[in-house]
């Protein structure tokens, strides 16, 4: 059905069935492109309504540049107990009335608390991790060529690297890596039966609440030492409030890495002059330019970045109401023209850091310094350790997280 | 273009955008990451550099102007 720009605009003469639901689906035989509908939206103007899940109609917000400005505007809300606030699905609308962390509160609140955690994200501190995660990738590698070809690329390598590196990170024994990464794979992966799950989530906050004590009485070099000094030795945090933030950054580091690491492997593969300049590369500025270009290029949070209006704002003469949802399509923003030229191709070459894969605004992803150490690692090692690595499978028989939260492939199998 | 560049330290989020943009004018303070300036008045081979700085800070905290 043809939409003229007259239809989109025109808010008195827009049916309802002329506003289209959203998430919409990608092009099959296209799986590193936002759904085309989504493309043809970006192209007649800044923003539409889109409806959801539950009938409700907020505004779709389609170009960088709009994207931008509304994320950085303090008239636009994160806070998820607001009535118009778009949920993405029933299950996190009920799990965002529970658990009020910090990704669902504004400042003043979300800065001071945030503020708390962000020291041990810092960009010298993160670099501070790159040879022990480079140890971690090469071992992992190691295991992989000394076991059965094909692989799953995903299960072998994509899944426990995120997981060794918050063990990493958090200053998790080496003696408990077998107990953190069988509870964390648990966790995540979308077929383990809910008591299982949840059975897996307080065996680790069980875990981490133990380890936090010890760290109080023997403080190491890691972040659950830091924060424990720092912030729970002066009652600014308490126990529990650090074992959950670990358990938080687990979750949030694990599936979103895990899944730029196996999708950026297909995406290369598919692409074979680009993994040749980053296979055959020495340059750690092309492997970190490949990296931002990756993200742009995948954009693999593909739900949308959630928020609500607290005031009336025009949006390039579009006037956003009070109490309207908001959904930004970071998606396609990273595919605007605008900004990125050409911006349906993957080029290692380009200049890609002006990307919102992380999102923009005060919100921005707290792990992404960590993220970036952890994918250059990866993208610098693996391919040059194993330049024959191949798909064992056609494109089309691999299955990809079409219906994920995050976008990414279930399993990669995989030869050399 | 010769620039001057400030920081507004209070709506900083500390995401290390601009340390990795532009090193030699931008740092992290220790305790929280913070932004902090290492020169305001930088050469003018890095106004590139600290434009594009400017324009990848998530919280606009980053002002540049011509000096």
């Amino acid at each position: 059905m043809a939409h003229s720009l007259t239809d989109i605009r025109d808010r008195t003469g827009t049916t309802e069935r002329e506003i289209p639901q959203y998430p919409m689906p990608r092009a099959a035989g296209c799986p590193f492109d936002p759904p085309p509908a989504l493309r043809d939206l970006q192209a007649e103007g800044p923003l539409s309504k889109v409806r959801l899940w539950d009938g409700s109609t907020p505004w779709l917000v389609t170009r960088y540049a709009e994207q931008r400005a509304l994320l950085a505007d303090p008239r636009v809300s994160a806070d998820g107990s607001h009535p118009g606030y778009p949920h993405v699905s029933a299950n996190l609308k009920f799990r965002s009335t529970r658990d009020a962390s910090f990704i669902r509160m504004d400042d003043p609140e979300h800065a001071r608390i945030r503020r708390m955690v962000t020291g041990p994200f810092a960009v010298r501190q993160v670099e501070s991790m790159r040879p022990g995660i480079q140890r971690i990738v090469d071992g992992l590698i190691d295991d992989l060529l000394a076991g059965p070809k094909p692989a799953d690329l995903v299960q072998a390598f994509a899944l426990p690297v995120p997981s060794l590196v918050i063990c990493q990170l958090l200053g998790v024994p080496y003696a408990d890596h077998d107990f953190f990464q069988r509870n964390s794979r648990l966790l995540i992966n979308r077929d383990t039966p809910p008591d299982q799950a949840q059975a897996a989530q307080t065996a680790l906050i069980g875990y981490l609440d133990q380890l936090v004590g010890e760290k109080l009485a023997h403080p190491g070099d890691d972040l659950l030492s830091r924060l424990a000094t720092e912030r729970v030795a002066t009652g600014e945090l308490t126990r529990h409030d650090l074992a959950s933030l670990g358990r938080l950054l687990l979750v949030a580091g694990h599936e979103t890495t895990a899944n730029m690491i196996a999708l950026g492997t297909v995406a290369l593969l598919q692409h074979p002059d680009q993994l040749a300049a980053v296979r055959d590369s020495d340059d750690p500025a092309l492997i970190a330019a490949a990296v931002e270009e990756l993200l742009r290029y995948l954009s693999i949070v593909h739900s949308g970045r959630r928020r609500v209006a607290l005031a009336d704002i025009d949006v390039g003469g579009q006037v956003v109401r009070q109490g309207d949802g908001l959904v930004m399509a970071n998606d396609v923003a990273n595919r605007d023209e605008s900004v990125f030229s050409g911006a349906g191709e993957l080029d290692v070459h380009r200049d890609a850091r002006q990307h919102v894969a992380f999102g923009f605004g005060v919100h921005q992803c707290l792990g992404q310094p960590l993220a970036r150490v952890e994918l250059q690692v990866v993208y610098g090692t693996l391919y040059r350790r194993i330049p024959t690595l191949a798909l064992a499978a056609g494109l089309e028989e691999i299955p990809f997280k079409h219906d994920g939260l995050v976008y990414g492939v279930y399993e990669l199998p995989v030869t050399w | 273009m010769t620039v001057r560049v400030s920081v507004d330290q209070d709506r900083c989020i500390a995401s290390g955008q601009c340390v990795r943009t532009a090193p030699s004018v931008f740092g992290q303070r220790e305790e929280d990451g913070v932004v902090t300036l290492q020169q305001a008045d930088p050469p003018d081979g890095l106004t590139k550099d600290v434009k594009l700085a400017a324009a990848v800070c998530p919280a606009l905290a980053i002002a540049v102007s011509e000096r």
